[in-house]
């Protein structure tokens, strides 16, 4: 049976950037995007797009991409439609800047509600900026569908899901039934590169622009007004960066000097 | 409106025990509760609860919930979410705490939702703002890049806790404290999912969690064969073998033995990191450890800036030299 599917994906900075271009700016306890480095869909959600094209690899069915930010990069956004995906819905608006996990999960489910048919929503389990880790079972919560998070299998088969949800120590097999919402770990594996037709047709696609209003979202429950949690500060923890070399002749030399020298800290 | 009162803990039971995060997010209720001046609460929630609620008091707890049904068995988010609305909108408490485990992150943001409140996960540091005693959560961003620090003013105030971010109490076992049954109406027809199976794939020998030693490799170590080498000295030196995400998403070694932001938070005495460049989100999972060694060749690697010994080079020939040495020492 095809499947209808919907995948939130988020637009972060590069996770991936090198440590050391990571900067905030204090007084407005915002990060400082690090020059020449674009940024990228959250990779938690690139693999939720690949736990959806598993399923339409089996049975077929339609994936759309839902989106929300302000001033979405189309290169960046119109990756997972590269990937395989069908459709992209973007939520841009000036309005949807400056949201905690509340106003983006209600903006998300309000769009889904508009999207009306929706067997399986799936999520990254967090986004790669706030780790929040919320959004997923917010969206579920306010739709009223049941979710399982964390999973790092999904397949579908009489109308129900089998999922596996990763625990601490192994894993755990959920069936669910549909409609629900999935979140995505990285233990799903990696996502699939884009082919170079899924580029140019990705080209071709214009995505759907939503605002607030044409979803019917009150002022009041938008972005930085909808906010429930209140950021206080932002900052970079001090590190000590101490770190005492051990050097010889040969690398073999070196590995024996670093033991005795971890022996004469009482380390071993 | 309700009076929100008392720093609620939820318990969970590990084999029928108190788990450990448990204990810690007693540790760490008390201290606020102290603060505030208010009672330390523990909800614990599943089919038998054993001697679990006195424990709980022993711990810190001044009052403790319990929420008993055979329906509770196992975690569902259906059951336990509703079993949980019940009891946060009959006790009205302040704060609510969660650990940050594979319950804890699945029922907080789905039951926040349901009360309409915000919440802060995997928090490392909370206190309370001594002017509008509201609870301040401080907890990892950007992968571990930053840190931020949130308040919300709708109750009760909630968060998860990381693993072994808090202390727990020394257990006092003639502390005095109340058991309250609490009764929650679960209807089986809500309950959407069903667990087929529970798989453990915990490798053998020392716990990742419980080791003070702990050999780590990166993707520098290039494939399974190199994670041999780690075991041999991660056994010489009595601990257990990590690893960062690359070689567990590359299946190199098993998902369960990943350290860092998505995987286990260990904070051994000894943490060797081997061909690992010290990425934020894995640094997230060890950045507790006591000393760090690095083994890498690129100088500049960020796992330097964490270290307080390292060696730069080719870690093929740098630790059969430094294994070999160990296990001198070890020996003599």
């Amino acid at each position: 049976m095809p499947l209808n599917m919907i995948v939130c994906c988020k637009q972060v900075l590069d996770p991936e950037a090198p440590p050391a271009s990571f900067k905030i700016d204090p007084s407005t306890n915002k990060v400082i995007p690090p020059p020449g480095v674009p940024p990228v869909v959250s990779p938690f959600d690139e693999q939720a797009v690949e736990a959806a094209l598993r399923i339409k690899d089996q049975q077929g069915g339609k994936i759309t991409v839902l989106s929300l930010g302000n001033n979405l990069l189309r290169d960046v956004v119109k990756k997972p439609l590269s990937m395989g995906a069908d459709e992209l819905i973007l939520l841009e608006d000036e309005a949807f800047e400056g949201g905690d996990s509340w106003s983006i999960a209600y903006a998300l489910a309000t769009a889904i509600k508009k999207i009306g048919e929706y067997d399986l929503i799936f999520c990254g389990r967090q986004a790669a900026d706030w780790d929040a880790g919320q959004v997923g079972s917010g969206i579920a919560e306010i739709l009223g569908i049941p979710s399982v998070t964390v999973a790092k299998k999904v397949e579908v088969a009489d109308g129900k899901a089998k999922v596996e949800r990763v625990i601490a120590d192994g894993y755990q097999v959920i069936e669910v039934t549909l409609p629900a919402l999935i979140t995505v770990s990285n233990e799903l594996g990696e996502a699939r590169y884009a082919t170079l037709k899924g580029i140019m047709a990705a080209a071709k696609k214009q995505p759907a622009v939503w605002k607030p209003a044409d979803i019917g979202l009150e002022p009041s429950k938008v972005g930085a007004a909808g906010q429930r949690a209140k950021l206080l500060k932002l900052f970079q923890p001090v590190k000590e960066g101490k770190c005492e070399i051990v050097a010889a002749d040969s690398p073999a030399e070196a590995g024996a000097k670093l033991a005795a020298r971890l022996r004469e800290a009482k380390l071993i | 409106m309700a009076e929100y009162k008392g720093v609620m803990v939820y318990g969970e039971l590990v084999e029928g025990k108190l788990s450990s995060i448990t204990t810690e997010l007693l540790g760490c209720g008390r201290r606020l509760a102290d603060e505030l001046k208010e009672d330390l609460l523990c909800i614990l929630v599943g089919d038998k609860l054993g001697e679990a609620p006195k424990k709980a008091i022993a711990f810190g707890a001044d009052k403790v919930y319990t929420a008993e049904d055979p329906l509770l068995k196992e975690y569902q988010t259906d059951s336990y979410v509703a079993a949980m609305e019940k009891a946060a909108k009959d006790i009205s408490p302040r704060i609510l705490l969660f650990g940050q485990t594979s319950v804890g992150r699945d029922l907080a943001p789905r039951l926040a939702f349901r009360l309409g409140v915000s919440l802060s996960m995997d928090c490392i540091e909370l206190s309370i703002d001594s002017g509008t005693k509201l609870l301040q959560q401080t907890r990892p961003v950007y992968g571990g890049n930053a840190r931020a620090t949130f308040t919300s003013e709708v109750f009760p105030q909630m968060a998860t806790v990381r693993q072994k971010a808090m202390s727990p109490l020394e257990p006092n076992e003639s502390r005095k404290g109340d058991i309250t049954p609490i009764k929650v109406e679960l209807d089986p027809a809500k309950i959407r999912t069903k667990v087929l199976d529970t798989v453990k794939e915990e490798v053998v020998g020392v716990k990742l969690e419980d080791a003070q030693a702990i050999v780590s490799g990166g993707r520098g170590i290039g494939g399974p064969d190199g994670f041999k080498q780690l075991e041999e000295l991660a056994k010489v030196l009595k601990g257990a073998v990590g690893a960062s995400r690359p070689p567990c998403d590359n299946k190199w070694v098993p998902d369960t033995m990943q350290i860092g932001l998505t995987g286990k938070i260990v904070t051994p005495e000894l943490y060797i990191a081997v061909g690992l460049s010290g990425a934020s989100q894995h640094l997230a999972g060890c950045s507790s450890a006591k000393n760090i060694i690095a083994i890498n060749k690129d100088s500049e690697a960020n796992i330097f800036k964490e270290a307080r010994f390292g060696v730069v080079g080719d870690w093929k020939q740098i630790l059969p030299a430094f294994t070999e040495k160990v296990k001198e020492l070890l020996a003599g």
